[in-house]
């Protein structure tokens, strides 16, 4: 078990660390680079100028919400004519078009919560060209909008190129390292084919439908890219996802991987290395607190199974018993952690308490957090908190040498509170009605934390299902969609439109009366900023839901 | 000529009642009366939406009060409990209102013994070249007044004709009286100080209620007092913070149904004030006023609130050397004659090229002489006396029998001598410059065309300034020293004050273009001064302090005066500045932690009926809900009058560096502020159950 926490957490801090250093390369290649050169040369023949031009911060958010708009039109369009595309083997219908737009935007903004199962609903064309396609340039998207932002932060008025850098992470960054993952995890037993579903006859003389796909490929970006979304409905929890325990390592790993290597890849491009530090031990706290706290609490009983003569020594309730409750419980943390939202166990069989990690984890959405949009995120933590303590030692706060003044105050707070607004505000509409309140499975505490985790996980573009929802109706998907899609731009344009604030002004040089941003201290002021921020606006729906239900369940 | 006058009295009446005011408990009962009156007319919501955190307090109060005439009129449960909420709602905007008015008050007691210095005078206006008497109150921008011996100036302005000695106590505190002549650096004059002897004409430069003082009145009784750039972006945070807190409880209304229960509307209100930052939302007006009451206590009238807050982000100090690092004038400590020349000779001749010389550098001189040749009260003799110029750069006599005795700067002897056909010896620049490595100032003597050697003169630090020196460099401020000496002078003279860098031989355009520089580089300098060539570098630097003893223009173009024209006041203004900032995070941030507490007080009280597993989170073991509730709030309002004391003076500074004034802060504010309510609200709590009211 600690073998396990210590490979599955040391091994993608030290993979991080020379991947941050290729990601900054790839994605600022600088001036001598003779692959800058090449890449921009392509670019520019192909898209024109407009490709490799550098680009203010506004018109860099242009080119990529302009970006995404064309890719959410595409794939809407692949999702509603799926039935007549080819690469259809098992003949798959369509599609009902609250579920098509749920689907489109859960996919376009990196969340993958799905509302439906893969294996039963979808087309090969629509997995590959549709899907597939969206993991990998919606993780790119959240990596051109980290690079952006580092930019800016790092002084300069123009941001780069948006197009530039999306193909540059797509093609140098994403596609190798996904490439590498899937081999991987073929040599592990996942599928990779284009033929159809097989029809078995069983010993019992039963005939039973096997269905396959080209599952090894999109499995590995679904990883990767923090994206989650599955072949099969039980996500990583099905044996073709995820068939061995080497494929559950290698899954683990790449998990975290890219998010983490992002922290570096920010140091590099604003040239400050301590600050990466500092902010890559603050999440990596968070995290080693996470996990422990997860197998820990996943360490006792399932409640209803207590003092019952099958009781056994840890919850195996939702757990696949070929991983154990260990791993069980650290994917929950991980993919929380992250904005991954795969799931190797029902998070609904997880102990009540437990339920509270990942949810915190979502809440919180910054440790490592989404394939660069986790480190957008902690930017507003560490600018209020810059804030807030900054005036501690007496000058106008400042970060990076940059003053922070009522502009930037005023972006940041809308942006702190888009995410509790969606959460709360959406858990508070379904809570209250039938929309919500008569899709649960479960009454009472753990009702309510079905309906708050669908939202948290579409608000935190997680995409994970605590399920026992009947999730799959207009309503949810319709506000599911919307929350998703609000959730996953405003918190990239207002803190860019932040930095890019901030780059305008002209830089403080530093002295002993500067409050530094690269020590212990201001570490733990971020630690402090976004424990204290998250626990205060989502302690009562905790209490109200996990906590709740927890000692409700233990009074018995 | 000398008209006897009993009017001596006013001025030290006054100057008593402010040390006064300065040194005075907070809460005084005249002021604590007059604030209390005010804090009422301040319930006004168009003047409460300017506070957000404060607005949506008085909304919720309302919204109470609503409710509670409702249950009366239909005879609900728990009104006691109700109406008990809306009383503590109630005072928790009074007390933000009071925590305003009351540092409006103090800075008012304040100015309000500075305006009894302009009282209304009568004064003698010069129109087309006849005198008629107006009220001091008529005097517009331009007029001329003749102001006669024992007369109180009546405006601000400057002086174009004649010289007087000007008692100005009633501003600086200072009793020594001053010189106020027409042109150069010292011909501006304030307004209610008084001319001892002689008479002056003085050209009124401000239209009444236009003067600094004016200004400053306004500005701390709030008249035209606009939020700070700091303040407003705070301002922002809390309303932001605000909006969140509305969401978390807005919403748990309609989540209470899904469990089957309804909150009542007070307890959410309860819980909603209790969890914004109202503690902060409460005091920023205070924090605000109080910072420019501590920039009037020094004696410094700010002209802008904004640049009291920005003198705490000052990275370099642009400081004079004479007054402020080293004590006024240089003395006379040794001689060094040239090879060949006798001591005694160069004494002798140095003694007599002083006679004429009234300056304290002058006087150091002969008294040196006399010390060193043993002799004492040498007679000048019959000589003519060539007295300093700014052209000739030399002084000297000339005696009847042709001895021509002259000291000045080296190089200007040098060249004098030479012009005269001397022979200037090699030595001479080496004597010279070894003089000035040692941090003196070389002066050369010379007797007709022969060079004699060279006076030192030494500057003497002031006690701790040095010391003063590294406390500032560890706030992390650069300290520029400005002085005329030549190069090496000031280099050794920077070394022994520990200063960062200086500006020798500075005339007014050397300054301009290093503040220029230093602000290129990002720097916000701040700087002092008086002369009218000053004025384009007091306008140029982001904190510019003119003396009140300077001229007009000087004080047009700083963007602050002071009374006491005391060049060490610029330190002061800083930490002033920065004790404001400070403040504010220290009290914003004691104000969230607080939420920690309350939070484990009230959930569980609004739930535990519904779900009573909740109970176990009711770490205080508070009595009941409604007490656990009440607790809470009446500790959320009664910090805020708890806290005005450090709203008003400012947490605790010590110059010390950024680092580890943020550990002390946060361990204070950050620290205590989560740990304070857990204790106060199980006091309230166990109060509340002795009473027994709910």
């Amino acid at each position: 078990m600690l073998l396990l926490f210590l490979l599955v957490l040391i091994v993608p801090v030290l993979l991080s660390w020379p991947l941050g250093y290729a990601m900054a390369r790839v994605i600022e290649p600088g001036r001598g680079s003779g692959f800058g050169r090449l890449t921009s040369g392509v670019f520019s023949k192909v898209g024109g100028l407009a490709a490799v031009e550098e680009q203010e911060w506004q018109r860099y958010l242009f080119s990529m919400i302009m970006f995404n708009v064309v890719m959410f039109v595409f794939v809407t369009i692949i999702l509603a004519l799926q039935q007549w595309l080819p690469l259809n083997p098992d003949a798959k219908g369509p599609l009902e078009a609250s579920l098509i737009f749920n689907i489109a935007a859960s996919f376009v903004t990196n969340t993958n919560l799905q509302h439906y199962s893969g294996e039963v609903s979808m087309s090969y064309f629509s997995q590959l060209f549709g899907l597939m396609w969206l993991q990998f340039v919606s993780a790119a998207t959240g990596l051109s909008a980290l690079a952006a932002l580092a930019r800016a932060l790092g002084g300069k008025k123009t941001v780069g190129n948006f197009y530039s850098d999306l193909m540059r992470t797509t093609c140098f960054v994403l596609l190798p390292l996904a490439l590498l993952v899937a081999l991987l995890l073929l040599a592990g037993g996942v599928p990779m084919t284009l033929d159809g579903a097989v029809i078995a006859h069983t010993l019992e003389n039963a005939t039973q439908t096997i269905v396959r796909g080209p599952v090894a490929a999109l499995e590995a970006i679904k990883q990767l890219g923090t994206n989650g979304g599955g072949w099969f409905g039980p996500n990583s929890a099905h044996p073709f996802e995820n068939p061995s325990f080497f494929t559950n390592m290698v899954a683990c790993i790449s998990i975290v991987l890219i998010p983490m290597a992002a922290v570096w890849m920010f140091g590099r491009i604003t040239g400050r290395m301590r600050d990466a530090v500092v902010i890559f031990s603050v999440m990596m706290a968070l995290l080693v607190l996470k996990c422990g706290a997860v197998i820990w609490l996943e360490g006792a009983p399932a409640p209803a199974l207590a003092g019952l003569p099958v009781e056994v020594v840890s919850n195996l309730e939702g757990k696949e018993l070929r991983f154990g409750y260990g791993a069980g419980a650290l994917w929950a943390a991980m993919t929380t952690a992250t904005s991954n939202g795969s799931v190797n166990c029902m998070h609904d069989s997880l102990n009540p308490l437990t339920a509270l990690v990942p949810l915190a984890g979502m809440w919180m959405n910054v440790v490592f957090g989404g394939v660069g949009v986790g480190l957008i995120n902690m930017f507003i933590f560490i600018i209020v908190g810059v804030f807030i303590c900054g005036m501690m030692v007496g000058r106008t706060p400042e970060y990076f040498g940059r003053k922070v003044e009522t502009r930037e105050m005023t972006l940041a707070l809308l942006a702190l509170l888009v995410h509790p607004a969606l959460i709360l505000g959406g858990t508070a509409l379904f809570a209250a009605t039938p929309a919500g309140a008569g899709t649960v499975l479960n009454s009472g505490a753990h009702g309510f934390t079905e309906i708050l985790y669908e939202f948290t996980s579409a608000a935190a573009n997680n995409g994970s299902g605590f399920e026992g929802l009947g999730d799959n109706t207009v309503s949810w998907n319709i506000a599911t969609g919307m929350v998703m899609l609000l959730a996953r731009y405003i918190p990239i344009i207002l803190p860019l439109a932040i930095a890019g604030s901030l780059s305008e002004k002209k830089p403080v040089p530093v002295t002993a009366g500067t409050l530094r941003t690269d020590t212990l201290l201001f570490g733990l002021i971020i630690l402090g900023s976004v424990v204290f921020i998250g626990a205060l606006l989502f302690l009562p729906v905790a209490v109200l839901g996990p906590v709740a239900d927890h000692l409700t369940v233990n009074m018995h | 000529m000398m008209k006897n006058n009993p009017l001596p009295n006013i001025y030290d009446q006054a100057k008593s009642e402010r040390r006064q005011t300065r040194t005075s408990s907070i809460f005084e009962r005249e002021l604590v009366m007059s604030a209390l009156g005010r804090s009422l007319v301040m319930l006004d919501p168009r003047a409460m939406v300017k506070n957000p955190v404060m607005f949506v307090t008085e909304a919720g109060a309302v919204l109470t009060t609503l409710i509670a005439v409702l249950n009366a009129t239909t005879g609900a449960l728990h009104q006691n409990y109700t109406v008990a909420v809306m009383v503590i709602l109630w005072l928790t905007v009074m007390f933000s209102n009071f925590a305003e008015a009351l540092a409006e008050a103090r800075g008012k007691a304040q100015t309000d013994s500075l305006k009894r210095t302009r009282q209304n005078t009568v004064a003698r206006r010069v129109k087309d070249g006849k005198e008629e008497s107006v009220s001091s109150d008529e005097l517009r921008e331009g007029d001329r007044v003749i102001v006669l011996t024992g007369e109180t100036i009546p405006g601000d302005g400057e002086v174009v004709e004649g010289a007087a000695m000007v008692d100005e106590s009633a501003i600086t505190g200072e009793s020594a009286p001053v010189v106020r002549e027409a042109g150069g650096d010292r011909s501006g004059v304030v307004g209610g100080t008084r001319v001892l002897s002689d008479h002056i004409v003085v050209r009124i430069s401000v239209s009444a209620g236009n003067s600094f003082l004016d200004k400053m009145i306004a500005l701390v009784e709030g008249a035209i007092r606009q939020k700070t750039p700091n303040e407003l972006a705070l301002t922002v945070t809390l309303a932001g913070l605000t909006l969140a807190f509305l969401l978390v409880t807005g919403t748990l209304w309609p989540i209470g149904k899904y469990f089957g229960i309804t909150l009542p509307v007070p307890t959410l209100v309860a819980l909603l004030v209790c969890l914004i930052p109202t503690t902060i939302g409460a005091l920023l007006s205070a924090i605000g006023i109080a910072g420019m009451d501590r920039a009037l206590s020094a004696n410094v009238l700010a002209k802008s609130g904004k640049a009291v807050e920005l003198a705490g982000d000052i990275d370099t100090l642009l400081l004079d050397k004479t007054g402020t690092i080293t004590i006024g004038n240089r003395q006379a400590t040794d001689y060094f004659p040239l090879p060949g020349i006798s001591r005694e000779r160069l004494a002798t001749v140095a003694m007599k090229a002083s006679f004429g010389d009234q300056t304290p550098e002058g006087k150091s001189i002969i008294i040196l002489a006399e010390k060193m040749l043993g002799i004492r009260g040498a007679e000048d003799g019959a000589g003519t006396v060539v007295q300093f110029s700014a052209q000739t750069r030399m002084s000297g006599i000339d005696f009847p029998d042709g001895q021509s005795l002259r000291k000045g700067a080296p190089d200007t002897l040098i060249n004098y001598c030479k012009h005269l056909g001397g022979n200037v010896s090699e030595q001479m620049q080496g004597l010279v410059d070894d003089v000035a490595r040692k941090g003196m100032t070389p002066i050369a003597v010379a007797d007709g065309k022969e060079l004699l050697g060279v006076i030192a003169l030494s500057d003497i630090l002031k006690p701790g300034i040095s010391l003063r020196f590294a406390r500032l460099r560890a706030m992390g401020l650069r300290v520029v020293m400005v002085t005329g000496d030549n190069p090496l002078t000031a280099a050794a003279i920077a070394a022994q004050a520990g200063v960062d860098d200086y500006i020798a031989e500075a005339r007014p355009e050397d300054k301009l273009a290093y503040i220029r520089k230093e602000q290129q580089g990002g720097r916000l300098l701040a700087m002092m001064g008086d002369g009218t060539n000053d004025a384009p570098a007091l306008a140029q630097a982001d904190i510019g302090v003119a003396m009140n003893s300077g001229t007009q223009a000087a004080k047009e173009a700083g963007n602050m005066v002071d009374l006491d024209s005391d060049p060490t006041k610029l330190i002061e203004i800083i930490e002033i500045g920065k004790q404001l900032l400070m403040t504010r995070g220290a009290l914003t941030t004691f104000s969230i932690a607080n939420d920690v507490a309350k939070y484990f007080a009230i959930i569980p009280a609004m739930f535990v009926l519904a779900i009573p597993g909740l109970a176990v989170l009711n770490i205080m073991h508070l009595a009941t809900p409604e007490s656990a509730i009440l607790s809470s709030l009446i500790f959320n309002a009664i910090i805020i009058p708890l806290l005005i004391p450090i709203a008003i003076k400012g947490v605790k500074y010590r110059p010390m560096g950024a680092d580890a004034t943020l550990r002390k802060n946060l361990i204070i504010y950050g620290f205590g502020g989560v740990v304070v309510p857990f204790a106060g609200i199980k006091l309230i709590d166990m109060l509340i159950a002795l009473t027994g009211l709910v």
